[in-house]
């Protein structure tokens, strides 16, 4: 890949202007149509919600101590788990990566200006806030107990709880997904450099596209189902009460046909930006490039067709459960293909082992293990026994934690220099991703043998004999919650502290490092010519050789 | 400290295998993951700052490879998978059968004889148990982890599931889908019993009245023998022998006379309409409850010859209602 | 190459977003953009259809009882009131992309008074629904001689109508503010990317009439 200038690793930044200090001011900031300031709202946005739907797990793991339900009242259980499921799933695992990295990294790494349309990414961040700020209106006013899955009739007739108002909260935030979704995707289509064709494009923003096809297929179906869930509360319905002639499994067949798709809303950018960190730490292109941007693609059109699996119990027909089954099976295989190219990229590659690579190993082993107990959950015979368990709870952390949030942490680290214009404390950085590492599995490992043995989900007491597991797993937790509050301090330390980053620190290739850090609003003076392979590691090596 | 819960039921040991087949892969995929994974990023680990490793091609046998034997491999599980489930869904004959309500946040149990249970369930081991559940309010989901038996209990339906004990013992009940407030106190035992000590516990105790003979009153009550008279010229088909025949609908389908097909003729009759008659059944839905149903349910089971066992059926009440003018 | 004529006009047009290489590259985003949301609006109404699918192959009778007391002359006019105001719409988009300014304003006008006639008739077809009970709910009363089910069908009625509805009334919206912005003379032969965006937007909402109006009013129909 040519670059307009030589590539400068040495050099620290002259004082000048950049999107950070372009312009001051609060309303510069909440008025901004500067993709990189709108990431860095998002960024804001998506830690509060993370905190908060942390803080519930902490309560949730403190009450699960001892098996009698004796720190918190039935109802004030039942309104914990719903909240740390609504607060995290759709208003930080959604908008999170997409809403960060995607915003600031993609029209960098395709040598654009902005993104398509740069109000309407406001907008979104806008509706983000605003649905995230209706259901927390809802928890402070006595928050909801259906459990983020919403089941009818329960939801619909029997709850005391705020449903409506969380039900438009997400359905609000949902709109802010399904825009950000195709901001990205006729961004990718019509915004890319000259020279930078389809295969020419990093792998991030592959993964982002399959995101973005998700996000603009799926969401609208749950937005249908949550407001005539809202309908039916409020006017008394029937759409989903049997007492009147509806079916609640319609309403799971709806709910599930967006959320099982969304769960890889949730996980292809983090997988996105593994792509980007096992090259850049190997120094090697990444083997396999077209098997990685196919397999995006396949995961994003096959998530919409296994959405039954989280049925089997539920009262379809034995050849509804084996359809999904099968459809469930095949859709592992492009999520297998990705983790051996990831493997093979590492092969004879020269690997650094600062922090972003290892949160991509983390990755790596932990997207593996729970991708795996996944197949055990479309095997039909053994799905009867583990589902609605702590069998279910602990599969989808290891991917939504230890895979999406070790891939969040790992792309964070990776592209702070650019972002902020300084470096974290490496030390530091390691150490609280190993306490990572570590809190994690100790916090899940255990409710794989919890969830086998028979502990049902949602439980707030519990029988005796599960009382060990549950304490490995607090222990977990306590551990955990600290790893996440180390980078919280240090990255807030390195804005004022931290040593300034050069263009391009890591060697990487990639537009977004031929650009300074932090990078001027405009990106880049002169819009960039794209004539190279991406991750051309050699052919960079010989230009600063030559230049 | 245990790790896998007791195999009470005929088909715990056929999902126990499913399950370390399972582990077996998991754990084979994830150490190869990890151990490549690791010993290349110690292996070709960065010996000086400006180093760059020399081309690797790609290949595409190698993609093909390990496309195909994982491939190969989800076929396995898949069709040992659905071999175990379709064991898990297709209750044998000659099942005992217990109707099973779910209520927040209670299991009403009762045996085909009258007997009632509240939040336990007392089976004979050796013998397949066929349960008949419905729920009156939410979904909630009745599971025997020993069994490694579960099935939802959805409301505006039944659901039909089966099992067979196989080692006497108390074994937990749990409700496994959240339903409000008390969801993890819905909670109980089933108690497997070896055959003799089940059918001591079956005489002891005041049976009741049993399901059938309940639903033979409710049949009165709801003035369903209005039409469905047994008579010539009846303006309702005849329910005698009914349970388990063939019926032809009206359009040409035929479909078999299970407990879904007789919920749906109480709730929604204009759905399946016999052939040869009006379609002037009133619906029922929401005018009887869920264990109304199952009552009625029972009783028109009874009028058919059965190898089930159970009570035996009452006779049709010939008491009759003036025919409305 | 668009590039070149401003190289030569020396400056870029006023409507080019500074993002944008050139005014094609803008409206190619512009209209992929908006294609991409009606792929989403399909979505977003394809929920209600599936459950009106599945509870009318549960409940045939209920529904096609109810849906006979629906009133089709009103539903057939409507359908009409729709279909003129697509051609509106098109002789609107037409205009803008002659530059006809007086037109412009015109043929939107005429459209906006064609969408308030149609929602002029569902506020009656509504009234007349809750006169006779037929409002799910606490006061609805099952119309004689049909099942209980016949609620399901007014549910699913009032609920795929009722945003329809709404999508109106946004569209009704955003055609004001395309003649505010005739008006000023912001369309041009250069450029008129927003008219055809509205318009592709109306036509949508347009279809989505054509679809309901079948399933909700003709299906199963005794009589006219």
């Amino acid at each position: 890949m040519s670059t307009p200038a030589v590539i400068d690793t040495q050099s620290p930044p002259a004082r000048r202007v950049h999107y950070l200090n372009a312009r001051y001011g609060v309303a510069s900031w909440l008025l901004t149509v500067d993709h990189k300031r709108i990431a860095i709202l998002y960024l804001i946005g998506v830690t509060f919600f993370f905190a908060i739907g942390g803080i519930y797990a902490a309560l949730i793991r403190l009450e699960l101590l001892t098996p009698p339900g004796d720190v918190f009242l039935s109802e004030t259980y039942n309104k914990l788990f719903t909240g740390h499921g609504v607060m995290m799933v759709f208003f930080f695992m959604i908008p999170g990566i997409p809403g960060v990295l995607g915003n600031f990294l993609i029209p960098l790494m395709i040598g654009a200006k902005d993104v398509a349309f740069p109000r309407l990414n406001l907008l979104s961040w806008y509706l983000f806030l605003i649905g995230g700020l209706t259901a927390l209106w809802a928890v402070v006013h006595g928050g909801v107990d259906t459990g983020w899955t919403f089941y009818t009739p329960y939801s619909t007739v029997y709850s005391n709880g705020w449903v409506v108002v969380t039900a438009v909260g997400i359905f609000i935030a949902g709109f802010s997904s399904i825009l950000t979704g195709l901001n990205f995707l006729v961004t990718l289509h019509t915004m890319r450099a000259p020279g930078m064709t389809w295969m020419r494009m990093p792998l991030f923003c592959w993964g982002m596209y399959a995101t973005a096809i998700i996000q603009i297929l799926g969401t609208p179906v749950v937005a249908i189902t949550l407001l005539l869930v809202a309908a039916e509360r409020l006017f008394h319905l029937g759409i989903f009460d049997p007492a009147q002639g509806g079916d609640p499994v319609l309403f799971q067949h709806l709910f599930w046909f967006y959320s099982h798709p969304a769960v890889y809303i949730m996980v292809l950018p983090a997988m996105a930006v593994i792509s980007e960190l096992v090259t850049a730490f190997s120094r090697k292109p990444i083997f396999g490039y077209r098997f990685i941007a196919a397999s995006s693609v396949a995961i994003a059109v096959l998530s919409f067709l296994v959405w039954g699996h989280h049925m089997f119990v539920s009262g379809q027909s034995v050849y509804a459960g084996l359809v999904f089954s099968i459809l469930s099976f095949m859709v592992a295989i492009p999520s297998a293909i990705k983790v051996f190219n990831w493997t093979a990229t590492l092969y004879k590659g020269s690997v650094s082992y600062q922090t972003p690579l290892l949160y991509a190993l983390g990755f790596i082993g932990l997207f593996t293990f729970g991708g795996l107990t996944g197949l055990m959950l479309a095997t039909l015979g053994l799905d009867i026994h583990v589902t609605d368990t702590y069998f279910i709870v602990a599969h989808f952390h290891y991917i939504m934690v230890g895979g999406t949030i070790m891939g969040y942490l790992g792309g964070l680290h990776y592209w702070w220099p650019k972002i902020s214009g300084k470096l974290y404390p490496e030390y530091w950085s390691r150490v609280s991703a190993w306490v990572i590492f570590i809190g994690f599995n100790l916090t899940f490992f255990p409710q794989f043998i919890l969830g086998y043995l028979g502990m049902p989900r949602r439980y707030h007491a519990y029988p005796a004999e599960f009382q060990v597991l549950n304490v490995m797993s607090t222990a977990g937790a306590s551990i955990l919650g600290i790893g996440y509050l180390i980078p919280l301090v240090y990255f807030f330390w390195s804005m004022r502290y931290g040593k300034d980053a050069s263009d391009n620190p890591w060697g990487a290739t990639g537009l977004e490092w031929q650009t300074p850090s932090p990078p001027p609003t405009e990106n880049f003076p002169v819009t960039p010519q794209v004539t190279g392979k991406p991750y051309d590691y050699l052919t960079a090596q010989e230009e600063v050789a030559v230049g | 400290m245990e790790l896998f819960p007791q195999q009470a039921s005929s088909f715990a040991p056929h999902v126990d295998a499913l399950y370390g087949f399972l582990i077996a892969v998991t754990a084979f995929f994830s150490l190869l993951i990890g151990t490549l994974v690791v010993s290349f990023a110690i292996r070709y680990r960065r010996r000086s700052p400006g180093e760059i490793p020399p081309v690797v091609h790609e290949s595409g046998l190698l993609e093909l490879v390990w496309t195909v034997i994982p491939l190969g491999l989800v076929l396995i599980m898949f069709f040992w998978g659905a071999a175990v489930y379709f064991r898990i869904t297709r209750p044998p004959t000659g099942a005992i059968e217990i109707y099973v309500t779910g209520k927040q946040w209670m299991w009403k149990i009762q045996h085909g004889d009258g007997h009632r249970e509240m939040n336990e369930l007392h089976v004979p081991v050796g013998q397949p148990v066929r349960l008949t559940m419905a729920s009156e309010d939410v979904i909630h989901s009745f599971f025997v982890p020993a069994f490694r038996f579960k099935r939802d209990v959805v409301p505006g339906r039944f659901s039909i599931a089966w099992f067979e004990a196989t080692k006497p013992g108390r074994y937990h009940l749990f409700c496994a889908e959240y339903c409000g407030t008390r969801h993890s106190g819905m909670i109980g035992w089933v108690y497997a019993m070896k055959p003799a000590d089940y059918q001591a516990w079956l005489s002891g105790g005041a049976a009741g009245e049993s399901l059938a003979a309940a639903g033979a009153k409710r049949f009165q009550e709801q003035a369903c023998n209005t039409c469905h008279a047994e008579q010539a010229g009846a303006r309702g088909p005849s329910l005698v022998g009914l349970f388990g025949k063939t019926v032809h609908l009206q359009g040409g389908q035929t479909v078999v006379a299970d407990e879904a097909y007789l919920r749906e003729s109480i709730t929604n009759p204009q759905a399946r309409l016999v052939e040869g008659y009006p379609p002037i059944m009133p619906t029922f839905q929401g005018l009887i409850s869920e264990e109304g149903l199952l009552q009625l349910i029972a009783y028109i089971k009874s009028l058919s010859p059965s190898p089930a066992a159970g009570a035996a059926p009452p006779a049709p009440s010939t008491e009759r209602k003036p025919a409305k003018p | 190459m668009a590039d070149a004529a401003h190289a030569l006009a020396g400056e870029s047009p006023p409507e080019l977003q500074h993002h944008f290489v050139d005014l094609e590259a803008q409206k190619e985003a512009s209209s992929l953009g908006m294609w991409v949301f009606l792929v989403t609006e399909i979505l977003f109404f394809g929920g209600m259809f599936t459950a009106y699918v599945v509870y009318r192959a549960s409940y045939r009778a209920a529904f096609e009882g109810a849906s006979n007391l629906l009133d089709i002359r009103l539903g057939a006019f409507n359908t009409a009131v729709l279909i003129l105001s697509s051609l509106t719409m098109a002789l609107a988009v037409w205009a803008a992309s002659q530059g006809k300014k007086n037109r412009i304003v015109v043929f939107l006008s005429a459209t906006i008074l064609l969408g308030a006639v149609f929602l002029g008739v569902k506020v009656i077809e509504y009234s007349q629904k809750f006169e006779h009970h037929e409002v799910p709910g606490p006061h609805f009363v099952v119309p004689h001689g049909l099942p209980r089910q016949a609620e399901m069908f007014f549910s699913l009625y009032f609920c795929m109508t009722g945003l329809h509805a709404l999508h109106m009334v946004v569209g009704i919206g955003l055609l004001s503010w395309l003649i505010a912005r005739a008006r000023r003379g912001d369309f041009t032969t250069r450029y008129n990317t927003p008219v055809e965006m509205v318009g592709l937007y109306w036509h949508f909402v347009d279809i989505v009439w054509i679809f309901l109006f079948p399933l909700l009013y003709l299906l199963g129909r005794h009589t006219l």
